[in-house]
């Protein structure tokens, strides 16, 4: 049995050298992943989770970095780094994948150019420099985000590295909320309420996962729009309630599941989604059953 | 064509980007003859999309589809994409939020705005709004709530787990409380955004 990491990466914004970007990216959540501690002794394996032991990080032997660079007019200018607009208009692209000890893991060479080897070893050079000052910055961030995990309180994590100096930012912190009279406003809204319907006899359950309550009735698909929209108004009295399908099937069905409730009945699948709606043609919902 | 994106954060650091795009001339297959077909796609922060996105990116549409004039633009199509960039509890409400302050921020004609608030009612019967991953797990029922901006009519409801008639009337009213200081924060970035520039 053997891990399997998968690695996702979300392109938010493009404005050129995804590539590059993307290696930052890849290689710093390698890093700072964190998989879960595992014990084997002979055959037996123990999981252990977050809780019970602190997560192990992966074996990184070393951190390659992409850098990107763009050739125009055959090779006589070079650009490190292009942006998007830079990247429509090049002739060539040369991508070095390096790790800070100067060992090259990728080179990869497109376009329509025909680079000279003293130009590509000049390349290197660039990418040199380039990994050690990113690295670097890895490092920083990284350590930076151990010590505010460990602080407690300490503010880390995506939200938090958005800058909120901008005029297209804002921010405000959690306001409090007065829900003093919530309950007498509630009360009221249900004391105006119709009585709900009358109380469901106990579903039949068939199999695991499919229940009958009630009777059939003759199926009206013809008129649902309709009919739908009266049982709701009168159902709860909800006047807050705009017109959804969807919405108000669920409507009917809590208030469903409280009758039964009360009739102590036969635990229906325990899916965790929300209420589970099982279709057959006479069971539509429909308010008189 | 407007591409927008904005951010939208919620307490606890949950962060959702949405990207709008429209309205914008839209494929014969999909285009409806008297107004703007309105179209979301949620990306989840790993994983590819599956079935529970699915149904939430539906529940988006619908809810935006209430509000959005679609009619001003007929044959459109109406693209909003929101990716989710991290998840710390009360998902559903940040993905309303960030919509909504899409179409703000796109200029689309809306009849009304939007925002999303989620309930978590504890075992014991406090209500607890906006809660964290941890406190949704030890939550009986967890209700999440679309309120629009006009006399604070609810678009959208969806409950997970149970709780009775009243206490979803109680978290109602709660969350209709908690929208004024939504739409409020709504005015004051848009205010801010547009002052300066």
């Amino acid at each position: 049995q053997v891990w399997q990491i998968r690695l996702d990466m979300h392109l938010l914004n493009h404005d050129g050298n995804i590539t590059d970007a993307a290696s930052i990216a890849g290689i710093v959540a390698l890093c700072h992943f964190r998989r879960p501690d595992v014990s084997v002794q002979g055959e037996e394996v123990t999981v252990y989770t977050p809780e019970e032991r602190d997560p192990v990080p992966l074996s990184i032997h070393h951190m390659p970095i992409c850098v990107s660079f763009a050739f125009y007019h055959q090779g006589t200018y070079l650009l490190v780094d292009p942006t998007e607009r830079e990247e429509r208009v090049m002739d060539g692209l040369l991508v070095i994948a390096m790790n800070k000890h100067h060992e090259i893991c990728t080179i990869q060479s497109s376009g329509v150019v025909m680079l000279l080897p003293d130009q590509i070893l000049r390349c290197s050079k660039i990418t040199a420099v380039k990994v050690a000052e990113i690295t670097e910055l890895i490092q920083k961030a990284l350590e930076n985000d151990q010590k505010a995990s460990r602080k407690e309180g300490g503010k880390f994590g995506f939200a938090e590295s958005i800058p909120n100096q901008r005029i297209t930012a804002f921010k405000m912190g959690s306001a409090a909320v007065d829900t003093n009279d919530v309950e007498e406003q509630a009360g009221e809204i249900i004391a105006k309420a119709d009585p709900p319907a009358e109380v469901f006899a106990n579903p039949v359950l068939h199999t695991p996962g499919t229940a009958q309550i009630g009777e059939g009735m003759e199926s009206s698909w013809g008129d649902l729009e309709e009919s739908e929209k009266e049982e709701a108004a009168e159902e709860e009295g909800e006047s807050e309630a705009a017109a959804f399908e969807c919405e108000k099937v669920e409507t009917e069905d809590t208030s469903t599941m409280k009758e039964t409730k009360n009739d102590e009945p036969i635990v229906l699948s325990d899916s965790e989604e929300e209420e589970v709606v099982i279709l057959e043609p006479q069971e539509l919902p429909q308010k008189t059953r | 064509p407007a591409m927008i994106s904005p951010l939208c954060i919620s307490p606890g650091d949950t962060s959702v980007l949405a990207g709008l795009y429209g309205p914008a001339e839209a494929k014969i297959s999909k285009e409806l003859p008297d107004r703007a077909a309105l179209e979301v796609l949620l990306r989840p922060k790993v994983g590819l999309p599956g079935v529970l996105e699915r149904s939430r990116e539906q529940q988006l549409r619908q809810t935006c589809e209430a509000v959005v004039l679609g009619v001003l633009h007929p044959r459109t199509a109406i693209s909003l994409s929101l990716q989710v960039l991290s998840d710390a509890g009360s998902l559903l409400s940040c993905c309303l939020n960030a919509a909504c302050m899409a179409l703000l921020d796109a200029g689309l004609p809306l009849a009304a705005l939007f925002c999303g608030v989620t309930c978590a009612l504890q075992p014991d019967g406090t209500i607890l709004l906006d809660p964290t991953t941890r406190q949704e797990q030890e939550a009986r029922a967890i209700l999440t709530f679309a309120i629009a901006s006009s006399e604070r009519k609810m678009l959208m409801a969806t409950t997970k787990g149970s709780c009775s008639v009243e206490e979803m009337q109680q978290c109602l009213a709660a969350a209709q409380r908690a929208a004024d200081a939504i739409f409020q924060f709504y005015r004051d970035s848009v205010r801010r955004c547009y002052s300066k520039s």
